[in-house]
Formats: structure tokens, sequence, C-alpha cells
């Protein structure tokens, strides 16, 4: 059972300022039902430009609504410019603290936030002050770079483990992990304590039958194992020179983030552990 | 304290008080080491030897295939990495998307080591597809492990068959049957299962230990090296009292079977279509016609599982869940999955796990406390269109 504090537990049995608004000023959707967490957030502004009423709708755990709840209940009465200032590590203040695996429920919260802020500029017509979105980094998720630097910053963390607990990039197929372990590098300025796996290096020169050994080795190797986690399965169908031909199985087969995802997954791993120049497509049987 | 109703028994049981009262003496006066030269000792192995006899009347074999081990996990890893041991030019497991992990991670680890492991994949029923498991035994295959029934959704498999199907092959066959023993009958001299795996915490007996069996003349290697308790088979000295509690808790079982296997499972029927007919947008996950008669697990749509069990646990309704919150993995449970259930519909997942001390009028508070904590957490859910 998870370590709640009395604050989280009380918040989710008697969350506030549930539902929705006739005609918000401002709309913000994070997460989906797939990553198992997902925010709803709205609000309306009074004639001075502060929150006047603020609702959220969350599908999620106890930690998840708890967060949803006091992130409402603190920007009441703010200035967008204020709200904007809201962190999740003042989420978690106001709950007393999460257990470590949930603070991306904290993040969920603000993130929500900035996306309903962003939203009334948007409808206003305007450009939303900084809002950099930054490119995806964790496709699993759907976690960008600057989201990461922004959690890595606000929370001081050290790990790719962190990370993955603050903000969810890396839990899915951990093909990102080496990426976010350069973003945690690049905001501590030091080295991230990344669990490397030593990694074969890359020949240099190779012939056909070297290449197909290698391809199949880092299926097995450094691709299967993740996608099994997933209950989906991969099968190396052929090899046309540079184009690799593979088939998901399980899982990855009727998964809709299949097409846009598991592909590049894999092809970059190909890429990275072969050779640069192949390319990767499915087979659908 | 709040009244308890616990239908989490899949996850573990309550010992039963007959089951305490045989293995108290045992904690107390009774300490003497089974090996002792005396009969202040002797006694103890006396004990110890009718425990033996009655493990193996609940399975339907003999006592001297009865290995007493500390846990369901010891079991399984014994019996894999123990028959590995014996047929070291066979580097590959054959086994399922779906086992428990003391399976499912004992496997991948061995595949670190140099193992192939080869999982047979189940269908929208949690279903084994037998032609498939068939396709991929070959000479190389040392040990098929199948589980008998499934501790998420209960989905019983046709391990006996699977059993004659990998003997036929020459390959050894071990099953999991932690979930089974107790709940549904077992002949094991019936059948051609090599090796079984069952657990005393979940049939009413402490945790802390475990059997394998081993039918006689399977090769097998000794994972813990000690001295010759077990027949050399297990070294350390014997969890005497847990041991003694897991005989009374078999004789219990077998006394108990029929029972089990018709008013509990009336209590999960009624349950299960309580559920299903009071709250909208639900449905079960396994093998309705293949099922133990004790699990129900139930899909909640637009909902999340850890939710569902804080709001259960206020009315000391004790179930889980195969959400991903609940686990502390970013990923909703690996069986669910396996058998293609939607990424929503896994996290909204509940599992119930009866056992023959629940009522009938508990099973009516239950389904009484769903509706309203569906219907709560669906009015918090920006996923339910029509919410008010
Ligand atoms: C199918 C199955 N196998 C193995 C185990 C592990 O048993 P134990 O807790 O005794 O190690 C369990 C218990 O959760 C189980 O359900």
């Amino acid at each position: 059972m998870w370590d709640y504090t009395d604050k989280v537990l009380d918040t989710f049995h008697h969350p506030k300022n549930v539902g929705k608004l006739d005609d918000p000023d401002g709309v913000g959707e994070v997460g989906s039902l797939a990553c198992g967490d997902a925010l709803t957030l709205m609000f309306k502004l009074d004639g001075d430009g502060r929150i006047k009423d603020v609702k959220f709708q969350t599908f999620g755990c106890a930690s998840a609504i708890a967060s949803s709840s006091v992130l409402t209940e603190m920007i009441k009465g703010m200035t967008l410019e204020e709200a904007a200032k809201v962190s999740n590590k003042d989420i978690v203040e106001q709950l007393g603290g999460l257990p470590d695996q949930k603070m991306h429920c904290s993040v969920m919260g603000q993130e929500a936030l900035e996306a309903a802020i962003a939203d009334y500029y948007r409808r206003k017509g305007g450009q939303a002050p900084q809002t950099q979105k930054g490119n995806i980094v964790c496709t699993c998720f759907g976690v960008t770079d600057e989201e990461i630097r922004k959690v890595v910053h606000e929370n001081d963390l050290t790990t790719v483990e962190e990370v993955t607990n603050f903000c969810k990039a890396g839990g899915g197929c951990g093909g990102c992990k080496g990426r976010i372990g350069e973003l945690v590098e690049e905001v501590q300025g030091q080295k991230a304590k990344v669990e490397h796996k030593p990694k074969p290096a890359k020949p240099t020169k190779m012939t056909n039958i070297q290449k197909i050994q290698l391809i199949q080795e880092t299926i097995n190797e450094q691709i299967r194992p993740a996608l099994r986690v997933d209950g989906g399965d991969i099968d190396l169908v052929d090899i046309e020179g540079n184009k690799v031909l593979v088939a998901f199985r399980g899982m990855c087969a009727q998964c809709k983030m299949a097409e846009f995802t598991m592909k590049d997954v894999v092809e970059a791993r190909l890429k990275e552990f072969v050779s640069d120049d192949l390319y990767v497509e499915e087979v659908k049987d | 304290m709040q009244n308890i109703i616990y239908m989490d028994n899949n996850a573990t049981t309550c010992v039963a008080e007959e089951v305490i009262e045989e293995m108290m003496p045992y904690l107390s006066e009774k300490y003497g080491n089974p090996s002792s030269m005396h009969t202040f000792g002797g006694q103890v192995g006396k004990k110890l030897a009718q425990a033996r006899e009655r493990v193996a009347a609940l399975l339907g074999c003999e006592p001297d295939e009865i290995l007493f081990t500390s846990c369901g996990t010891e079991s399984d890893n014994t019996a894999i990495k123990g028959t590995l041991a014996m047929y070291p030019n066979r580097r590959k497991i054959v086994t399922t998307r779906v086992e428990h992990p003391a399976v499912l991670t004992t496997c991948r680890d061995l595949e670190r080591h140099g193992y192939s492991i080869s999982e047979v994949s189940v269908d929208r029923q949690g279903k084994l597809d037998l032609d498939e498991l068939g396709f991929r035994l070959d000479d190389n295959t040392a040990i098929v492990s199948v589980m008998w029934a499934n501790n998420e959704t209960g989905t019983i498999f046709p391990v006996e068959e699977i059993a004659d199907l990998v003997k036929a092959r020459g390959i050894v066959f071990h099953t999991d049957a932690v979930q089974a023993v107790g709940k549904i009958p077992i002949n094991l001299k019936e059948s051609s299962i090599d090796l079984l795996s069952l657990s005393g915490h979940k049939l009413h007996a402490p945790k802390g230990v475990g059997v394998l069996y081993v039918r006689r003349g399977t090769r097998l290697g000794t994972f813990m090296h000690g001295g010759h308790q077990e027949s050399g088979r297990r070294g350390g000295t014997e969890n005497v009292p847990g041991i003694i509690a897991m005989g009374k808790a078999c004789e219990r079982a077998l006394q108990n079977m029929t029972e089990e296997n018709s008013r509990v499972k009336a209590l999960r029927d009624k349950l299960e279509k309580g559920i299903l007919a009071s709250c909208p947008d639900c449905f079960v996950n396994g093998d309705t016609h293949n099922r133990l008669p004790n699990t129900s697990n139930i899909s909640f749509e637009y909902i999340e599982g850890e939710s569902i069990l804080m709001l259960l646990d206020q009315f000391g309704i004790c179930a889980s869940s195969g959400s991903a919150c609940t686990s502390g993995s970013l990923e909703p449970s690996h069986v669910l999955r396996a058998m293609g259930v939607p990424f929503t519909a896994a996290h909204g997942s509940i599992r119930y796990s009866l056992s023959r001390y629940n009522t009938d009028q508990e099973i009516d508070v239950v389904v009484e406390k769903m509706v309203p904590i569906v219907n709560r957490l669906r009015e918090l859910s920006p996923f339910v269109k029509t919410s008010p």
C-alpha cells in the first residue's frame, strides 16, 4: 500500500472543484486513458483577470485526484501570471509529499494548468508568453525535452529513474533513457547516474551475413525485451539491402501507438547498434 | 477495528483456526528438531511425516514425492533451475506470457545467462494456443512451465493435456499450481505432470511454507545445499510449525473441496452478476467457462483501479487491481495486456477473490457499495461524456 499523507487521503476522499464550467476562458487537457492518468482543467477569469472559478476532472489514482484538487484551490484568485509560476513542487508541498513513483501526478497537474493558460491566450488570438513546447523525447508517454529539462531543474533530479518517477519519461519501452541521461547531464552540468549497458561497438565494415546477424542480435537483445514487457513481440521478416522488414506481434500489433512509435523505436535502435543507413518497414500479416 | 470484508484471497488467505491449533504446540513446548536422536525430537519427525501424507492425499500422489520449501516462489525457482541443472545441453525454456513473476522473472533472468525463453501467447479470453505451444517444443527445450490457474483472472489452463503433449516429446513439465491447489480437484497419479508448485498462505496455512511436488524418477538438481533434510533435496532445518500447518490446511482443503466448488462459486457468481447488472460499462476478464470458482476480474471503463480500491478500503473491503498505479510500475497488469485487454480497461480492473469465509451478506454489501463508488469516480473522470 502506498504511504500517502493524510492530506492526500483527505483530499482524495473530499476533492474540491470537481466538474466542468460552462463557457470557460481556458481549458487544458493532458494525459490519456492509455497512459493511466489524464486530467482536464478549466478556468474562468473575473473582470480583474483573476481566476474566479476553476474545475477539474481526473482519471487516475488517489494522488492524481488529490494533486488536481489542491492545484485548483491554490490558483483560485491568482492572475494568470501568478498561476503560471505554480510548479509541481508547490503541489507536492501542499500535499505534504508524494511517494516517489507518484511524482508524475503533480507534474500532470502543473502541465494541465500550463495547457489551460496557453489555451486562454490562443482563444484571445494572442501568443502565450514563453510557450516552449520542445521535441518529443519519450514517445511512449509523449514527454518533450522541455518538460524533462523543467522537472530536472525544478526538482534537482540527478538520475534517469527519478525523471521517470516525475514525468514518466523512460517508463515505457525505455528507448529514450540515453537521451534523458543527456538532458539530466545538460541541466545539472554533470554526469548523470545512468546505468549504461555495455554497448557493442558499431562495426565499420560488415559483410551482409554479419549485418544480418547483428540486426538479429540487436532485435533479440535490445528491442524484444522492451516489447515483451508490454506483452508484445517482434519478428524479423526479411532484410532487403538497407530495408529491414519486421512484424509486430501480440499487444504491439493491435496498439495504435505501434504505427508511429514502435517502428521509430526499432529503427533508432538498429541505427544505433548496426548502421545509420538502415530503415524499418512494418509487414502486416 | 472496522469489520473487514476480505475478497483478496488470491493474494493471501487467513490462517484457519484448526490450522493454528494444530501448529501451536510446535511453536511452544514441542520445539525439538525432527532430525534429533531423542524421543523429544522424534515426535516432531512423526508429525512432519503426517503432514507430508496429508499434502500427498490432496494432490493424489505419494508422500515421498512432496518436497517442502519456504514459499511458492522457491518451489518455482527450484523446479526450473533444478531441471536446467540436470540437462546442461538443453538451453531453452517454454512458458507463457501470463505466468506469475515467480516464473517469469526467473526465466527472464536465465535469459541473461544464455538460455532462450519462449513465451506462448494467450487470446482475448486468456486461453493458451496449444498448437503454438506444441510448435515451440524442440530438442533444445529443457522444461515447459505452465501455470494451472492464473492468479489475476482465475483462468484454468488444461495442464494435464499440456503435460501429455510435453511428455510425449521427452521434456520435463512443471506447473505453478499455487492458485489451483485447494480450489479445484487435482489427482497427480492420473497425470503426467513432473513438477508442481504450491504455497501454504494461499490455502489457509501461514506464510513461509511451500511445496514442490517431484514425481518419482524426475531428475532435479539441489537448489539449497546443506544437511540431509528433505532426503537431501533441500538443506536447512525444517519450518516445522509451517509444515504441520500446511498438512492440516491440505487436509481441510480436501474436505472442503466440494463446498469450495459449489458455495464459493455461487457467491462469486452472485457478486459478478450483481456488479454487472448495477454498474454500466464493465465486463469480466478471463475465460468464464474454465475459471477458478473463487475469482472474478472485472474491468470498469473510464476509471482507475487504485481509486476504486481506496474507496472500497473506506468500507473495509479488500480487493486488488491490475492498474499500473497499484504496482509501482507505469504499466498495467502484464496478464491483461497479454490478453489484449485495452490499456484503458486494464487500468480499471478489479480482482475479487473469495474464500469459504465469505458470506452472502458480504456479497450484498460489496455490490451495494460498488455502485456509488463507480458513479463517483465517473463523475470525476474526463472520459465520461454524459457526466452531469
Ligand atoms: C500463481 C502464483 N505463483 C506463485 C506465487 C508466489 O507464491 P509465494 O508468495 O508463496 O512465493 C503466487 C502468489 O502470489 C501466485 O499467485
